[in-house]
C-alpha cells in the first residue's frame, strides 16, 4: 500500500488544483445517466486505463510494448471496416479482437521465440501495424452509423458510461488473475530472472507470450473504445502515442522498468493522473499550446519524488542545512 | 571476442552484424538496378545522403546513448525545437544566422546534458526522462507558434540551394559534407579517445566500468549531451532542408533513429555496435524510401510496413548469424 502512496498524493493535488473551476465536482443524473467532469474524465480515461494494464503485466516481465498505439488503430479499423460492410457488431468485434490477440501473439513469439529485444521487437509492429491500419481503410477516414456499436465508447448501462463499465471487468479479472491466482507470481518471476525462474520450472516463453497476447487484446478492446465514441476509424491518428502515455502511466504508477514487480492499482491511478492532468489543463484555461509543458514538468516531477536517491538527497541537504544552524544556535547560547 | 572468428569467411565476429547490414544494402541496391530504369547511378545515391543528412547526424547521437545502453526518445522533438527557434529568431528579431546557430546548438546540449544529468543523479530510466524531455522539447515548440514560420535568410537559402560539384556530374549539399565531418568526429571519439573507450566500457558492464575506476556518471551525462548537440545540429540541417522551422517537423524521428542505429547492428543493450553500422542503417532507411518512390504507384502505408518488415528480416538474420557464431 505504501508504494500507492505517491501516486494517490499527485493524484490527490491535481484534483485540489480545481476547487477553483465552477462545476468541477459535481455529478449530476441527467436522462438517467451521470454526468460531470470527474465521470469525463474516467469516460476519456478509460482507452488509457485499459491499455496501461495490458501494459503493465508486459512491463512485469522486463519487456515492453511499443506497438499497442498501432493495435489500437488496426482494431478499430477493421471494425469498423466490418460495419460498413454491413456485418454484424458482433462478427466485426470478435474478428477485431481475434487479429489484436494474433498481433499480441506474434510479438510474443518476437521476444520469447526468437530472443528479439523486446523493444525492437514490437517497434516492428508499431512501424509496419500503422501502415496495416491505413491499408485495411485504404487510407481513408471510414465513418459508420451503427448504434450498436456506438455502446462501446459512447454508450451508458446503469447509469454509467459503458467504457468505465468494461474497464473494471478487465481490472477485476486481471486482479483475480494475478493476485488471486499464482499467475502474477510466475509473471513476476519471469521478470525478475527469465533464466532463473526457466530452471524452476516455469515456462518463462508461454508466460511471455500470453502477457503480450494480453497487451494486444486490451489494445484492441481500447481501439473499439474509440472507434466507436467518434464514429469512425482513422488509421492514422487513431491511438498515435499511446503506448507513451501508458508507460507512463505505468511507471508513475510505481512498476520499475527492469520487471519483476509490478502494481495494477498504482497503474490506475497514474493513468487516471494523465487523464486528469489533460482534463485539468483545460479546464484552468491553460491555452492548449503548452499542455505538453505542463505535461513535462508533472512528469518529472512525479518520477523524481518517486526516485529513492533524489529523496535521499533532497532530505540529506536539508538535514545538512539544519545541523550548521542548529550548532551556531548551541554557540550562542554557550557565549551568552 | 576480437579474436573470434567466423569459420571459413575469417571475419571478426564483431565486424558481422556491420557486414551483414552491408550486403543487404548492396543486394537492395543491386534489385533496385535492376527493376528500375535510371536507378543504378552514382546521384541515386548521393540523393539518399542529400535528403538523409539530417537523419545521419541524429543517428550518430543516438548510437552514443545507445552504446552506453540507455536511449533517447527525444531527438525528434529536439530538432524540431531547434528548426522552430531558429526560424522564428530570424523572422521576429531578426538575428543573424551566425548568433543563431550557436545558440541553437547550446540549448540543445543543454537539454541534452540536463536528461544526462537526470538520468545518472537520480537513477531514473533513460527512457522516461527522455520521454519527458520529448514532450518538453515538443511542448516549447507549440509555445513558440503553432503554425510553420519560413526561413527567408540569405544565409540559410544559400546552404539550401548550394551544390558542391564533384566529379562526373554528381553533386552533394553542404549539409551532406557537415554530416560527413560529424560521422568522422565521432568515429575519431569512439575508437581513439579515452571518452569513447569509456563509453563501450560502461555499456558493456557498468558495475565492472565503476570498478575499473572509469568516471561511469561523467560518460552517461556526456553522451546525452553529445546526442542533444547532434539533434540541435540534425535541427539546423533540416532548416536547411526544409527552409521553415514548424512544431511538427520530425514527429517520430526518434524511433527512425533508432531503427537506423539497430539495423546497423549495434546492440540496444550497450557495449556493442559500430558508427559505420549507423550509417549504412540510415542508407538503408533513405533507400527503402528512393525505391517507392520509384515505384512510383505504392502508398505511403506500403512504405511503413515494406520498413517494418524489412527490420524484421534484418533482425533475424542477425539472431541467425550470431546464433550460429556462438556455438
Amino acid at each position: 500500500m505504501r508504494r500507492l502512496l505517491w501516486p494517490a498524493v499527485v493524484l490527490a493535488l491535481l484534483l485540489l488544483v480545481n476547487v477553483f473551476t465552477p462545476n468541477f465536482f459535481s455529478i449530476q443524473v441527467r436522462d438517467g445517466h451521470l454526468y460531470g467532469t470527474l465521470i469525463d474524465i474516467l469516460r476519456f480515461g478509460a482507452p488509457l486505463i485499459l491499455v496501461s494494464l495490458g501494459m503493465t503485466l508486459v512491463i512485469a516481465t522486463g519487456g515492453i510494448d511499443l506497438s499497442v498505439g498501432s493495435v489500437v488503430a488496426i482494431s478499430g479499423a477493421l471494425a469498423c471496416l466490418q460495419i460498413s460492410e454491413d456485418a454484424g457488431v458482433f462478427t466485426a468485434v470478435v474478428l477485431a479482437l481475434g487479429l489484436s490477440l494474433l498481433l499480441g501473439a506474434w510479438n510474443g513469439f518476437l521476444v520469447a521465440g526468437i530472443g528479439i529485444q523486446p523493444i525492437i521487437a514490437t517497434l516492428i509492429l508499431m512501424v509496419a501495424g500503422r501502415g496495416l491500419a491505413q491499408l485495411i481503410t485504404d487510407g481513408q477516414i471510414i465513418t459508420i452509423n451503427s448504434p450498436a456499436y456506438k455502446v462501446i465508447g459512447g454508450g451508458y448501462w446503469l447509469t454509467l458510461p459503458f467504457g468505465i463499465l468494461i474497464v473494471i471487468g478487465v481490472l477485476a479479472i486481471t486482479a483475480f488473475l494475478t493476485r488471486q491466482l499464482a499467475l502474477g507470481m510466475l509473471i513476476e518471476s519471469v521478470g525478475g530472472n527469465a533464466e532463473a525462474s526457466r530452471l524452476a520450472g516455469i515456462r518463462a516463453r508461454g508466460i511471455i507470450i500470453m502477457v503480450y497476447a494480453f497487451a494486444a487484446l486490451c489494445a484492441g478492446v481500447a481501439g473499439l473504445m474509440i472507434s466507436s465514441n467518434v464514429s469512425s476509424a482513422d488509421g492514422n491518428n487513431a491511438g498515435l502515442w499511446i503506448e507513451l502515455d501508458a508507460i507512463l502511466a505505468v511507471v508513475i504508477g510505481g512498476t520499475a522498468l527492469s520487471g519483476g514487480r509490478f502494481s495494477l492499482g498504482g497503474t490506475v491511478l497514474g493513468a487516471l493522473i494523465i487523464q486528469t492532468l489533460t482534463t485539468t489543463i483545460y479546464s484552468i484555461g491553460v491555452p492548449p499550446e503548452t499542455t505538453l509543458l505542463f505535461k513535462a514538468l508533472v512528469v518529472t516531477a512525479v518520477c523524481l519524488i518517486q526516485s529513492p536517491s533524489f529523496r535521499a538527497k533532497a532530505f540529506r541537504r536539508r538535514r545538512r542545512a539544519v545541523l550548521p544552524g542548529a550548532a551556531s544556535e548551541e554557540r550562542v547560547r554557550v557565549t551568552t | 571476442m576480437t579474436t573470434m572468428t567466423l569459420g571459413r569467411t575469417g571475419v571478426p565476429t564483431k565486424y558481422l552484424p556491420v557486414l551483414v547490414t552491408g550486403c543487404l544494402l548492396v543486394a537492395m541496391f543491386v534489385v533496385g538496378g535492376i527493376r528500375y530504369e535510371g536507378f543504378a547511378s552514382g546521384q541515386v545515391i548521393l540523393n539518399v545522403f542529400i535528403d538523409n543528412a539530417f537523419l545521419l547526424v541524429v543517428a550518430v547521437g543516438m548510437t552514443f546513448v545507445i552504446l552506453t545502453g540507455g536511449i533517447d526518445l527525444s531527438v525528434g522533438s529536439v530538432v524540431a525545437l531547434s528548426t522552430m527557434i531558429s526560424a522564428s529568431l530570424m523572422a521576429g528579431p531578426g538575428w543573424p544566422p551566425y548568433l543563431v546557430i550557436p545558440l541553437v546548438l547550446v540549448i540543445g546540449s543543454g537539454l541534452g546534458l540536463v536528461m544526462g544529468y537526470i538520468v545518472h543523479a537520480f537513477d531514473i530510466q533513460p527512457f522516461v526522462v527522455t520521454l519527458a524531455g520529448m514532450f518538453l522539447a515538443r511542448g516549447l515548440c507549440y509555445t513558440i507558434g503553432t503554425d510553420s514560420i519560413p526561413i527567408e535568410d540569405p544565409t540559410f537559402t544559400a546552404f539550401a540551394q548550394d551544390r558542391i560539384d564533384l566529379f562526373a556530374d554528381l553533386w552533394i549539399s553542404p549539409s551532406v559534407l557537415i554530416a560527413a565531418l560529424v560521422v568522422l568526429g565521432a568515429v575519431y571519439v569512439l575508437h581513439y579517445t579515452r571518452l569513447g573507450r569509456s563509453i563501450y566500457a560502461t555499456g558493456g558492464s557498468e558495475q565492472s566500468a565503476l570498478l575499473m575506476g572509469l568516471p561511469v556518471g561523467r560518460t552517461k551525462i556526456t553522451v546525452y549531451t553529445i546526442s542533444g548537440f547532434c539533434s540541435a545540429l540534425g535541427g539546423v540541417l533540416l532548416s536547411f532542408y526544409m527552409l521553415s522551422g514548424y512544431g511538427l517537423h520530425a514527429v517520430g524521428m526518434e524511433l527512425d533513429a533508432i531503427a537506423a542505429v539497430v539495423i546497423g547492428g549495434t546492440l540496444l543493450t550497450g557495449g556493442s555496435g559500430f558508427l559505420l553500422g549507423t550509417v549504412l542503417g540510415v542508407l538503408v532507411l533513405g533507400l527503402i524510401q528512393t525505391i517507392i518512390s520509384f515505384e512510383g504507384t505504392l502508398s505511403s502505408w506500403w512504405t511503413k510496413i515494406f520498413i517494418g518488415l524489412l527490420l524484421f528480416v534484418f533482425i533475424l538474420l542477425q539472431r541467425v548469424f550470431s546464433a550460429r557464431s556462438r556455438r
